[in-house]
């Protein structure tokens, strides 16, 4: 029986995947993407589906392929740049294709809310020559993660679910349909398409190629890419695409009464492009994310007497994320503003540590320790430790992607550099650093690797962490770090003095150290 | 109908339960909502929001548009400031009057405080002191609902049945705390609400529900108060001010004001 159900756009998804008879879930944590694969933990029971989380994205999207390859439904889920961390199997999965229906659920995250870029996922999905769905609210979640699950298992795709922070963060009323029954086990037969040697792999590839007319006729026909030519003149048309197609609406007061095409289904449906463009003058392109759609319609040599207008003319900022406001500022459409800060200079309000938070006493440490030093670099990586950049601690220099910390140190010190100190938390050290550690170890890189293990992935949540306690010393003692060199730090400050020393120590130490600096999260220990 | 609301806050100071509670009464009076949140960096500490649409017409953007947000629900003075674009032109501001200092160039605290009241349509309340006068520092976010509850298209009645399943689990007397404290709250507001609409000046106004008993707040007198604060306005801030602890929102009150 339909029902309604309060649902953020990411646990819309992970109702329909549960609805769609899945029975597996796969995902590393990254906001926006985290509260999908949590929605489905806690019901894990209720619909017998296995749900654990996985040690990085790549490691989850060949999980959720295993999964598909027996037959059986699966979703996996991830940030835009975990996206980044599956390329692999993501790209070659487009080759093999799948068996049992897969969903892939990437949640980009324009305006960087909590990320380090803004990529958009579409271009990927391009890339890998798959249909990428693109809702516009939370029904639309649902609905088209239930269509994306069945277009996936009939035409033997990954398929791709793509929002933005906004719908993935944001509750409304779904109404939910009736749940199907799970797959039985129908491995895929033995016979090669899943052996991408060369020989299987350029057939294959050709086949994908082949798939492209249906998959294009799909999108042409869409129910989600609504062409409407009527409208008050033929003067302008627009184009919108996922949830800015909410905003254009917004502005307009509710209808969009000019002739208009939405795209939520991909690929583009070309054929209606062009039929919106032969009947204006002049095209507005509004998308969440990068200027995809604009940038093919414009292509290198523009149509001839059309007027394009997006991002990529101004017409529209080129960063950051679209709001109803900033859509309607390019139209020209705003509501009267009365009212604006008074108290001038607004101080910001940034995220900062917990008081009390562990990572705060291990760069009170770091700082005191390297100050002795002329020129200190101090590489870092993504969790609540990189807030360990604000002031007062001003503790660390870099952030670029999980796992870089480690990697960027040993290729400091081959430069050069001294004294190199880097800080990576459990989670991105299990996600990432491991390969980093194992290759600094081969070449006893003098450097000192502060692996700060606060027993939980803190950032995203508190999720259970892969490695923490002895098994996290273990681990580093098997990668082939000297046992000597291997040293438990607790960062308090009753211990400043003593911590300071052991920095000290292992800095002056010619060679690869590793203190393991461990302490629980504090948010951790209030769950 | 549509009612819009930007609630503002700071990372843990729950702006999400309070997103819960009006939520659940839109949705049991069988209306429409959407309502985005923000999730991680931003929540340790830093500023964050939740934009709240209710309607009973299909709602298009999550995102509420700037001048638009019939209220703005603020569990932080200082917090107001950041989102007054979206306010409309006769929106209204209801805050919490406690401010939460986590930053080295927090403003200073009256300025604060004065910038708030210099709107036409505001209301400052004290959630901590209505929490504490029940003994439950935890019920804040329920304070902060009754407080903004005279503006809304609820009733305290809507909101008890939300309140009962979320604290059931706690025993009886949880309950009954939290829907005294909403009850309090709501006539906070209500008295507030009713000085502003009777022209009481607004820095009048909050010099007078300062210095009341926070469980006394009584919206029937406000009448009568309005009266003796337009007529010597000078004359009963001159007294409140030399108050030393709260006194009762009463009649005999009244009297002495005037
Ligand atoms: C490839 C990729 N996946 C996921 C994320 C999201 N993310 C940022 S920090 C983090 C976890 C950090 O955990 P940990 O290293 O244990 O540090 P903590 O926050 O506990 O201090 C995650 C999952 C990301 N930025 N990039
Ligand atoms: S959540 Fe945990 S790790 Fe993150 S800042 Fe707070 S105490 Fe530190």
């Amino acid at each position: 029986m339909a029902k309604r159900e309060l649902l953020l756009g990411d646990e819309a998804v992970a109702l329909a995947a549960l609805h769609s008879g899945i029975s597996g879930a796969y995902a590393y944590p990254g906001t926006p993407s985290t509260e999908l694969f949590e929605f489905i933990e806690r019901q894990q029971k209720k619909y017998s589906v296995h749900a654990k989380w996985s040690a990085n994205e790549k490691v989850a999207y060949e999980e959720a392929l295993g999964m598909s390859y027996a037959g059986k439904r699966t979703i996996v889920s991830m940030k835009h740049v975990g996206l980044n961390v599956a390329a692999d199997p993501f790209m070659n999965s487009g080759v093999t294709g799948v068996n049992g229906g897969m969903v892939v659920f990437i949640a980009d995250d324009p305006g960087m809310h909590s990320s380090q870029n803004e990529q958009d996922s579409r271009y990927y999905a391009h890339f890998n020559l798959i249909p990428c769905l693109e809702p516009a609210n939370q029904q639309e979640a649902y609905d088209m993660t239930r269509l994306g699950l069945e277009l996936s298992e009939e035409h033997k795709v990954p398929v791709m679910i793509r929002v933005t922070t906004r719908l993935a963060h944001s509750r409304a009323d779904v109404v939910t349909a009736e749940p199907k029954a799970q797959n039985g086990i129908k491995k895929v037969p033995r016979g090669g398409s899943f052996t991408l040697l060369p020989v299987n792999a350029r057939q294959l590839y050709k086949k994908v190629t082949e798939k492209q007319p249906t998959l294009k006729k799909l999108a042409e026909d869409s129910p989600y890419n609504e062409l409407v030519l009527e409208g008050k003149d033929n003067k302008v048309g627009i184009i919108s695409t996922g949830i800015a197609h909410n905003y254009v609406r917004e502005a307009l007061g509710g209808t969009i009464d000019v002739p208009h095409l939405r795209i939520s289904h991909y690929p583009v449906p070309m054929e209606k492009v062009r039929q919106l463009v032969d009947a204006v003058d002049e095209v507005r392109i509004v998308e969440e994310g990068a200027p995809y759609v604009e940038e093919m319609l414009r292509g290198i040599v523009a149509p001839a007497g059309k007027l394009i207008r997006g991002k990529l003319d101004g017409f529209l900022p080129r960063t950051g994320e679209l709001t109803p406001t900033v859509v309607a500022n390019a139209m020209e459409l705003n509501p009267e503003k009365r009212w604006g800060a008074t108290i001038d200079p607004l101080p910001k309000r940034p995220p900062a540590l917990c008081p009390g938070c562990p990572h705060i006493d291990t760069y009170k440490a770091i700082n005191e320790a390297t100050s002795a030093y002329a020129q200190p670099t101090v590489t870092s990586d993504i969790g609540c430790y990189t807030l360990g950049f604000y002031p007062p601690l001003n503790a660390i220099e870099t952030c670029v992607d999980m796992g870089a910390s480690i990697s960027m140190a040993s290729g400091a010190v081959h430069a050069g550099l001294f004294p190199v100190l880097c800080t990576i938390g459990d989670s991105t050290f299990a996600h990432s650093g491991m390969t980093g550690l194992l290759g600094a170890v081969r070449e006893n890189n003098n450097m000192v690797v502060m692996i700060l293990d606060n027993g939980t992935v803190a950032m995203t949540g508190t999720q259970e962490t892969m490695a923490t306690g002895d098994e996290l010393v273990n681990l580093v003692k098997g990668l082939g770090v000297h046992p000597e060199h291997v040293r438990l730090m607790d960062p308090l400050a009753k211990n400043h003095e003593a911590s300071v020393q052991l920095i000290r120590e292992e800095i002056e130490y010619e060679g690869l150290s590793v203190i393991i600096s461990r302490r629980a999260c504090i948010q951790m220990k209030r769950r | 109908m549509k009612y819009d609301i930007v609630l503002a806050g700071v990372g843990g100071q729950g702006i999400l339960t309070i997103a819960y509670l009006l939520d659940n009464a839109a949705v049991n009076k069988g209306l429409r909502f959407k309502q985005a949140e923000v999730h991680g960096m931003a929540q340790r500490g830093g500023a964050v929001y939740s934009h709240m649409r209710i309607s009973d017409e299909e709602i298009i953007s999550d995102l509420i548009p700037e001048g638009r947000a019939d209220m703005i629900l603020s569990v932080e003075p200082l917090e107001v400031q950041r989102y007054l674009a979206f306010l409309a032109p006769e929106g209204v501001v209801v805050s919490n009057n406690q401010t939460f200092v986590n930053i080295p160039d927090y403003p200073d605290e009256e300025a604060v405080i004065d910038a708030v009241l210099a709107l036409p349509n505001a209301v400052l309340f004290n959630a901590r002191a209505i929490a504490m006068a029940h003994k439950a520092p935890r019920a804040q976010n329920v304070a902060t609902v009754g407080a903004a509850t005279p503006f809304l298209p609820f009733s305290v009645e809507d909101f008890e049945p939300i309140i009962r399943g979320l604290f059931e689990k706690k025993g009886e007397k949880v309950v009954e705390t939290n829907l005294a404290v909403l009850r309090d709250a709501h006539n906070a507001g209500m008295f507030y609400k009713k000085l502003l609409d009777l022209g009481v000046a607004n820095s009048t106004i909050y010099c007078l529900v300062r210095k009341l008993v926070v469980t006394s707040y009584n919206p029937e007198l406000a009448p009568a108060f309005a009266e003796v604060l337009k007529a010597t306005p000078e004359k009963a801030t001159a007294y409140l001010c030399a108050l030393e602890e709260p006194v009762s929102c009463d009649q005999e009150l009244v009297q002495k004001l005037s």
